[in-house]
């Protein structure tokens, strides 16, 4: 597969295939770069950051993320989750707002406080 | 008059706040105000919930509002005074701040010292002068960001974004998970202004289509737009090429095309304006023309990382706490200047007289491999570094050594 490097400015477009049954990294210019391609080649993980729905809050949103990065295959289903999630204020950083998003093992919490209203 | 305060800090964003804070360390007794003209305090963070803030100031990823409330936190046990609702409406040279306030009306305030840090805006639709009709649905990607985030409406289904800035790559995602349908992400320009992440992990990874070097060049729609035209340019010249028109149909398009420091104030106070970063002349402690007066964060150049903002402030509020309890920099005022390839570099001065370690910032005009960076003092090398790329989109900084420093320095790129 072919990508384009994010470790840094330089963007390197790096090329992952297999040799012999062995991952092999070509295009790369650092070790870091590596690193990252060989990651993103066997599972590309991403923090999910979204909004959900607060009821007696200042806003109508609080602003969430899981609390470590998880599979890009897996966010489209979190955030299917995350749409039919309704929080009561207050809600502090840090909160737990979904336990275990889709199965990750990772938890969604809240990057906000919102005061009751 | 009725307020009196020792430093005044004009706006209570990311670098309003850094700047409170750090005058309150560097004077414990100083009496500070911080004026912010929204509900709430923290600025534009509040609506940048995408993660990737924080990791040189604090060490670890953080989201916008995360990042501003490390901040808010520290304010009230730094006995910061803080007045929200509260829209400033000009300031004069013997440090008089004149401002509206919801709680108390009109309102004069005696400043020792103020601190600028009102930010930036967003260039808009009239700044580019796009042909058509003018139908609801066209945005600035940050007032959709406000109005996704904060206020809870999706702007649009189907969206075109014009600008590759990294508000409008962020906004590209944002949107592509609420649901839209991103069609295009049109750049004028043969490279992005934006990070290879936001462009890797916002595009890409959504299948949404970047194009470079071409520009939307008609709105369609009279209620609502219906489609926008989009141009391939010639890279040499930026105008449209004739014959290379594609329609895309759309009710949305978002515009994410440069950001412009926010400074009626300032030029309303006579402060001297540096024509390339539209912002004022400062020196190393960032003290504009008008002696008290300091400047920091967007509103004195535009920043890519909100964590260079906190560092710049930082100084900012250093110094005007010293100013407003009596400690006067001065010495001999030494000019910084930019040349073949930097397009500026900040602070603009220099005032001599300090032995330790000077940051200056700097951004160069195009894209360049393999550049070596120099900076010259009349015949003197005091500085040469190679790199392996540099872009305008990335803020660039080194470390001179002050004592070095015995006249006027050029900053330039030997290419």
């Amino acid at each position: 597969m072919e990508l384009t490097c994010i470790v840094c400015p330089m963007g390197c477009r790096i090329t992952v295939e297999k040799v012999d049954g062995r991952l092999h990294v070509s295009g790369n210019t650092c070790k870091r770069g590596e690193k990252y391609a060989l990651q993103e080649s066997v599972c590309p993980m991403r923090t999910l950051t979204t909004l959900v729905r607060v009821r007696g809050g200042e806003g109508p949103l609080c602003p969430v993320k899981t609390r470590e990065a998880i599979p890009k295959a897996m966010l489209e289903e979190a955030l299917g989750v995350v749409k039919g999630v309704c929080v009561d204020a207050p809600v502090k950083i840090g909160d737990v707002v979904v336990k275990n998003i889709a199965g990750t093992g990772v938890d969604l919490v809240a990057t906000a406080n919102r005061e009751r209203r | 008059m009725e307020y009196r305060y020792d430093i005044v800090i004009i706006g209570g964003g990311p670098a309003g706040l850094a700047a409170a804070l750090s005058a309150r360390e560097t004077a414990p007794e100083a009496k500070i105000l911080m004026l912010e003209r929204d509900k709430k305090l923290g600025g534009i963070l509040q609506q940048c919930i995408h993660n990737g803030f924080g990791l040189h100031y604090f060490g670890q990823e953080l989201t916008g509002p995360e990042y501003a409330q490390r901040f808010i936190d520290q304010l009230e046990a730094a006995k910061i005074e803080v007045w929200t609702d509260t829209m400033v409406l000009d300031f004069s040279s013997e440090k008089v701040v004149d401002c509206v306030c919801a709680a108390r009306g009109y309102v004069q305030v005696q400043a020792g010292a103020i601190v600028l840090a009102m930010g930036c805006r967003e260039r808009t639709r009239g700044a580019l002068s796009i042909p058509g009709t003018r139908p609801a649905g066209i945005y600035t990607a940050g007032c959709a960001q406000r109005l996704n985030n904060i206020e809870g409406y999706l702007p649009g289904k189907k969206v075109v974004i014009l600008g590759s800035g990294d508000i409008g790559l962020i906004m590209a995602r944002r949107m592509t998970w609420e649901g839209a349908q991103v069609k295009l992400v049109a750049e004028i320009m043969p490279y992005s202004s934006g990070l290879n992440r936001n462009i890797v992990q916002c595009l890409v990874d959504n299948d949404i289509p970047l194009k470079f070097n071409h520009t939307v060049t008609a709105v369609h729609g009279q209620e609502r737009v219906t489609g926008v035209t989009v141009s391939e340019v010639d890279p040499a010249t930026r105008r449209p090429i004739a014959g290379t028109e594609e329609f895309y149909e759309c009710d949305t398009l978002l515009l994410s095309v440069g950001l412009i420091p926010e400074n009626e104030l300032t030029r309303g106070a006579g402060v001297e304006m540096d024509r390339i970063t539209n912002g004022a002349v400062v020196d190393q402690f960032r003290q504009t023309s008008m002696e008290g007066v300091f400047a920091c964060g967007n509103v004195l150049h535009v920043h890519d990382l909100v964590d260079n903002v906190s560092n710049e402030s930082a100084i900012a509020g250093a110094a005007a706490a010293r100013y407003a309890m009596g400690q006067k920099a001065a010495g001999q005022v030494y000019a910084v200047k930019a040349e073949n390839g930097v397009r500026y570099a900040l602070p603009q001065r220099i005032v001599a007289g300090d032995a330790g370690k000077l940051d200056v910032y700097f951004r160069v005009d195009a894209a360049y491999r393999n550049p070596s960076v120099q900076v010259l003092c009349g015949d003197k090398v005091l500085y040469s570094r190679k790199k392996q790329i540099m872009t305008p989109g990335e803020m660039e900084k080194m470390t001179l050594d002050q004592g070095l420093i015995t006249g006027d320095i050029t900053v330039r790129l030997d290419k």
